[in-house]
């Protein structure tokens, strides 16, 4: 009888230090950005993200091959 | 142009990244919100700065070990190309901290560390310029380098981990852990961001070495 009053004691104290980690759980949805995404205006940034990687790249190129002619002269 | 299989994969990787680092998943966090997706961009620019750096350290030492001029080309270019991501990396870490720690400069140890970093290797530039004998130049500039590399380590790895930071990866910061980024996102960030990166700026050290062998030989026929 003792002994089992003992491990419910000593169940709660246990239970007792969880409770910091349950109030930090966040109580609402963390907020991202889902509604950019539904109504696909998220390509948009990625269209013009890419055509700048895209122009910088052809941009490497035009000077690599400028760079060539020039080792070749 | 001298189409090699690493500029097209430079290429691949970026474009890609463009695509799948915007609209791929990732985990919702608290704070830091959509902006977790800085990591493919802010954190590979100083992957990409201690790989250039690190060869850099590589031709410094053989400058030194052969005395052959073209290492100290390779040296000062693989430098250069290192220091514009370490002003990429702190420019950009200065906007996502302006959105997530409040403002962009609070003097965390994180970006002292990278300031002092990056000033060391602006004061290497200023030496060079400094000395107009070339194989002067060349050597005190190759010793220096040497320093300077092994400046990052305190700087970069060491004393930011020992003092208390936002910066993830210090103590009681509500930013970025190791943990914090998932399978999702670490499947962009190693094949993708941080070797498209990097390829990047060898690409350019590449032309600008080129650039400078082209004006030796000039220099050479005058």
């Amino acid at each position: 009888m003792l002994k089992s009053c003992f491990v419910t004691f000593l169940c709660a104290a246990l239970l007792l230090f969880c409770l910091p980690v349950f109030a930090q759980m966040p109580n609402e949805p963390v907020q991202m950005a889902d509604g950019l995404r539904a109504n696909g205006k998220i390509w948009v940034v990625v269209a013009v993200v890419f055509t700048i990687i895209a122009g910088l790249f052809i941009y490497l190129i035009n000077l690599d091959r400028k760079l060539t002619a020039l080792e070749k002269k | 142009m001298r189409l090699s299989w690493w500029k097209i994969l430079c290429m691949v990787q970026l474009l890609t990244l463009a695509v799948v680092g915007i609209v791929g998943g990732v985990p919702a966090k608290p704070i830091i919100n959509e902006s977790i997706r800085n990591l493919y961009f802010h954190v590979s620019m100083w992957f990409a700065m201690m790989i250039l750096f690190t060869v850099a350290l590589v031709n410094a030492v053989k400058y030194l070990r052969t005395g052959k001029l073209k290492y100290d080309i390779y040296a000062v270019e693989y430098t250069n190309a290192g220091i514009v991501f370490c002003i990429l990396g702190l420019v950009t870490g200065m906007i996502w901290a302006n959105y997530t720690w409040g403002k962009p400069w609070s003097n965390d140890p994180k970006q002292t560390g990278a300031a002092i970093a990056l000033l060391i290797y602006l004061a290497y530039l200023v030496l060079r310029g400094s000395l107009t004998d070339i194989d002067k130049r060349a050597r005190v500039s190759a010793v220096y380098g040497i320093f300077a590399f092994f400046m990052l380590i305190p700087t970069l790895w060491v004393i930011p981990r020992l003092l208390e930071s936002l910066h993830p990866g210090g103590m009681g910061n509500p930013a970025f852990n190791t943990k914090d980024a998932d399978v999702r996102m670490r499947v962009v960030f190693w094949p993708l961001a941080v070797p498209g990166w990097t390829l990047l700026g060898v690409w350019i050290t590449t032309l600008r070495i080129r650039i400078r062998i082209l004006e030796e030989k000039k220099l050479q026929h005058a």
